[in-house]
């Protein structure tokens, strides 16, 4: 069992905090570094940026990713932006401001060291993506542009069209491109970890399958580096991409990493809704979108009219009603939850009632009416020129919307519903991002330490760069330090033997079973019971009832399921296997971390703990009824689970989060 | 809607391929054309046979990864990429041939999964700015005109999917590469490694079995990130001018 849990947070006031621990961390000289091998697992926007600079310092490095190639990771995908706390607009921006806004936004629950270092490191990480090309929007005058974001008040959000992941991840792939073609960086692409290996208590390695080939192998390190994204798949629907797992961490967990705060899921108020069971992903529309697009329903229930034939005063702008202050740029967990209230309430519209509307019929007006000669254009007119303007702001958003739904969103309003986006949960980490299992590292989503239970627009993509490119590299010779390079297991060491042999037999056991239902029809029906039972709104009643159902499904999967082929090829249902099963196993300890979270607070919502318009909060018009209500008292704490073993229940641990400068407060966005 | 798919099947990179006839059956026109396989696969995995291999993973358009041949065209008749054409721009009965990227550079895997590492090969060569973490000054110290910025931008959008390469009669790889070089050849950071970047970039693109550019725009036509074929203009006029200073012994 595991003791105190320490998160080695150093101490000294909030803002130095950083510099002294820099100062003061272990370093290794030039020539050691190259006796050090570390293994990095993913090559998103945390996974390449980490691979590529600890090769810059000189370290051995292998980076294992299951995409073709580095730069297909999800991080790809990611549209909107990415804070910085530049001020470059002189809008009172600042390093401090960036910190208080993260922690209030993920409704103080976060880490507050890690987020002022994050904070500060934002910076840093703007600069270093202009020095690598990243061709960020400019004004005229060849400065850096801004955008604002939710949850935010100040413009601070750099971006790159509506596709700013997909440049700083071609970005941080460049670097580890230049690394690899030094020699310094060994790619494995098409290449999954199926283990982690530990050897006397320290991560030693891990053992992966060649995704072409079949082949089964292990990798001896100094250090393994988990840096493979999030769980939202565990919903089965979500806008992740397909191949998206938490098979890393889940193995990394049942060999004695702790999970800290599973049911922390973000989901994401702007998707395109689902049309039919066969779907099999959901799609993003940006958040960047609510800086010009309002959401509103109609007031009237079961309104079947076309939105452009519902007058202006029956139509519900219900985020600039309820949240003025903030209005369409609310955070998203809050966002989501006022779109699911809208559709509860029998005001939704579309299919099934499930969507509300996105519109930019006014934004468009706006900007055609704020062209040279704008104001005497006549409606038409204006709406033409206001769409070219829109079309250079969010194009590539609108044509994707266009693509899926065969409707204009510059004639209608956009239909959207709130879907599972991100994870705020992840591998426990301390301030070094270092797991609770010496030499095991854990970036990017895939951890849980910078959002609490909310993650503001724009700050995915910080939080990967600056794991990656800033703190993983400065932290890591804390623990090299500790180790001696030529003490290295060998990769025929019997832990490894033991790894390899576990694989083979799940493999074989996969393929033998020989039943009657596909993966993807368990992996759905997993996805609908986490959903309806552990999504946007959770309740003791619900989650006592997903706690019974996943283990029914679970022993069904290992006696029903069906995976043809064989284990010495390209096996896409084998793949799909193990991720499924691990998935099966990972839903049941998200809900029991939901079940004993008894408050609501972010992304996750107890029923049972909200306001109502009893609470003197909401007379005064601080929040709205049906608002979070967090117990401090109680649940001021990440939740770090322990692996029990095949037989006991997970243990739950505790590590208090201490507010020295920021004190928890209502969170208002009123 | 009902079709009928003649697919390639190919056990692994070493074994002989065919089409195949599949028949897709109660096909709902709003699922996208990768949602219909996903429909195929589940069918022919109930009935004991292996799903047909393919290789898709962000289905939203940006990750490059899905790379089909629908009907002798790489991404078909969608705008953009496989993943985001629906089953609405097919019609009840129609046969559908579906195919892997064909190109020398390119071997199939298995199935509809090529391998395009010879791409990796290319930007490792050389596509990148050298510039170590930690190591930049401010990012406003850097201006870049808004018009560089844009055209950078309009390079820099390319997946990496290879279309261009599976549409080119010749195999070509240039609006690849010239997507890249034209990228980091507008910007002022790029610069400094300019001459280099464009000539073991090209090095590396010829090694690798493609062929070169005789104009005729198939690239341009099928890339879901519209890169124009301007950029294979200005790789090649970087290249000319990189190979003559190289000649000289001018940097």
């Amino acid at each position: 069992m595991i003791g105190r849990i320490d998160s080695k947070v150093p101490s000294g006031p909030l803002d130095s905090k950083w510099e002294n621990h820099k100062f003061e961390s272990k370093l290794i000289n030039p020539s050691n570094k190259r006796k050090y091998s570390v293994l990095v697992v993913g090559s998103g926007l945390a996974g390449a940026s980490a691979a590529a600079s600890l090769a810059e310092l000189g370290y051995q490095v292998k980076c294992f990713c299951y995409q073709d190639s580095p730069r297909r990771a999800h991080s790809i995908a990611a549209q909107g932006g990415i804070n910085g706390a530049k001020n470059y607009q002189g809008d009172g921006d600042s390093v401090h401001r960036l910190f208080y806004d993260t922690v209030k936004g993920g409704d103080f629950r976060a880490r507050e060291a890690n987020v002022h270092r994050l904070a500060e490191v934002s910076v840093d990480i703007i600069d270093q993506c202009v020095a690598l090309g990243v061709p960020f929007a400019r004004e005229y005058g060849g400065l850096l542009a801004n955008r604002s974001f939710g949850g935010t008040q100040v413009s601070r959000t750099f971006y790159a069209r509506g596709q700013t992941g997909q440049q700083l991840l071609l970005g941080a792939y460049s670097s580890l491109n230049r690394m690899i073609g030094a020699g310094s960086v060994q790619m494995f692409p098409r290449t999954e970890m199926l283990e982690l290996v530990i050897v006397d208590g320290h991560a030693k390695g891990i053992v992966v399958r060649d995704m072409v080939t079949g082949a089964i192998s292990s990798h001896s390190a100094d250090a393994v580096v988990l840096a493979t994204g999030g769980y939202g798949n565990v919903y089965y629907l979500s806008t992740n991409a397909k191949g998206c797992n938490v098979t890393a961490p889940w193995r990394a967990y049942k060999k004695g990493a702790l999970f800290a705060n599973p049911c922390f899921t973000q989901i994401h108020p702007t998707c395109i809704p689902v049309s039919g069971s066969y779907q099999s992903k959901l799609t993003l529309m940006s958040e960047s979108l609510r800086n010009d697009g309002r959401c509103w329903a109609p007031k009237k229930k079961s309104d079947t009219r076309k939105p452009g034939d519902i007058p202006e005063d029956e139509r519900d702008y219900y985020l600039e009603r309820m949240y003025p202050a903030f209005g369409n740029l609310a955070p998203r967990d809050i966002a989501s939850r006022a779109a699911k209230m809208q559709c509860d309430d029998g005001r939704g519209v579309g299919p099934g009632g499930f969507g509300v509307y996105l519109d930019f019929r006014d934004a468009i007006l706006r900007y055609g009416r704020g062209t040279i000669g704008g104001a005497n254009l006549s409606e038409t007119e204006a709406h033409a020129r206001g769409t070219e303007k829109v079309k250079a702001l969010y194009g590539n958003l609108f044509d994707m919307y266009h693509q899926i739904t065969a409707e204009s969103g510059y004639e209608q309003p956009m239909r959207v519903y709130p879907a599972v986006h991100y994870t705020m949960g992840g591998l426990w980490v301390d301030y070094n991002l270092m797991s609770n299992v010496p030499g095991l590292f854990v970036l990017g989503e895939a951890n849980f330490s910078d959002h609490g239970a909310n993650r503001l627009g724009a700050s995915a993509l910080m939080q990967g760069l600056a794991d990656g490119y800033f703190i993983l590299p400065a932290t890591i010779g804390n623990y090299l330090a500790t180790v001696a390079p030529d003490k290295r297991p060998k990769a025929d060491h019997a832990e490894f033997r033991a790894a390899e042999e576990a694989v083979n037999a799940r493999t074989q056991k996969f393929l033998s079973i020989k039943g009657k239902k596909t993966v993807d029809e368990f992996h759905r029906e997993l996805g609908l019971l986490m959903w309806d039972l552990c999504g946007m709104a959770r309740t003791e009643k619900s989650l006592t009832r997903a706690l019974s159902r996943i283990p029914t499904l679970r022993e069904e999967f290992w006696t029903n399921v069906n995976v043809p082929g064989s284990s010495d090829s390209l096996n896409v249902s084998l793949e799909k296997a193990g991720r499924v099963a691990d998935f099966l196993e990972f839903g049941e300890l998200m809900c029991l971390d939901a079940l004993e979270r008894r408050e609501s607070c972010g992304g996750h919502f107890r029923e049972e703990f909200q306001y109502t318009e009893k609470d003197p909060e909401v007379q005064s018009g601080k929040v709205c009824a049906g608002d979070v209500k967090r117990d401090d008292e109680n649940f001021c704490h990440v939740a770090c689970w322990e692996y029990g073993g095949t037989t006991l229940k997970p243990l739950r641990h505790t590590e208090p989060l201490i507010y020295e400068v920021v004190h928890p407060a209502v969170r208002s966005y009123r | 809607m009902n079709l009928k798919l003649k697919v390639w099947r190919q056990k692994d990179r070493n074994s002989e391929g065919r089409l195949v006839d599949i028949t897709a059956n109660s096909i709902p026109p709003e699922a996208s054309f990768l949602e219909m396989l996903d429909i195929v696969n589940d069918e022919l995995t109930r009935k004991g046979d292996e799903p047909i291999a393919f290789d898709h993973d962000c289905r939203e358009g940006i990750c490059g990864t899905c790379s089909l041949s629908i009907n002798g065209i790489p991404h078909g008749p969608s705008e953009t990429t496989t993943c985001q054409l629906y089953m609405r721009k097919f019609s009840d009965g129609d046969t559908i041939y579906i195919e892997p990227f064909r190109a020398k550079a390119f071997p199939v895997i298995r199935d509809l999964c090529v391998d395009r590492m010879a791409f990796e090969r290319i930007q490792q060569a050389g596509g990148f700015i050298t510039a170590r973490a930690g190591s930049a000054q401010d990012g406003n110290a850097i201006l870049v005109p808004k018009q560089n910025a844009d055209l950078a931008m309009e390079a820099a959008a390319c997946i990496g999917c290879g279309a261009c390469v599976g549409a080119c009669p010749n195999g070509s790889a240039m609006l690849f590469v010239g997507a890249k070089v034209t990228h980091l050849a507008e910007l002022p950071q790029g610069q400094p490694e300019r001459q280099r970047r464009v000539l073991s970039m090209v090095a590396q693109m010829d090694k690798e079995g493609f062929g070169n550019c005789s104009n005729y725009y198939e690239c341009e036509a099928v890339c879901p990130a519209e890169i124009p074929a301007t950029v294979i203009a200005k790789l090649n006029r970087e290249y000319a001018v990189a190979g003559a200073k190289d000649t000289v012994g001018v940097e």
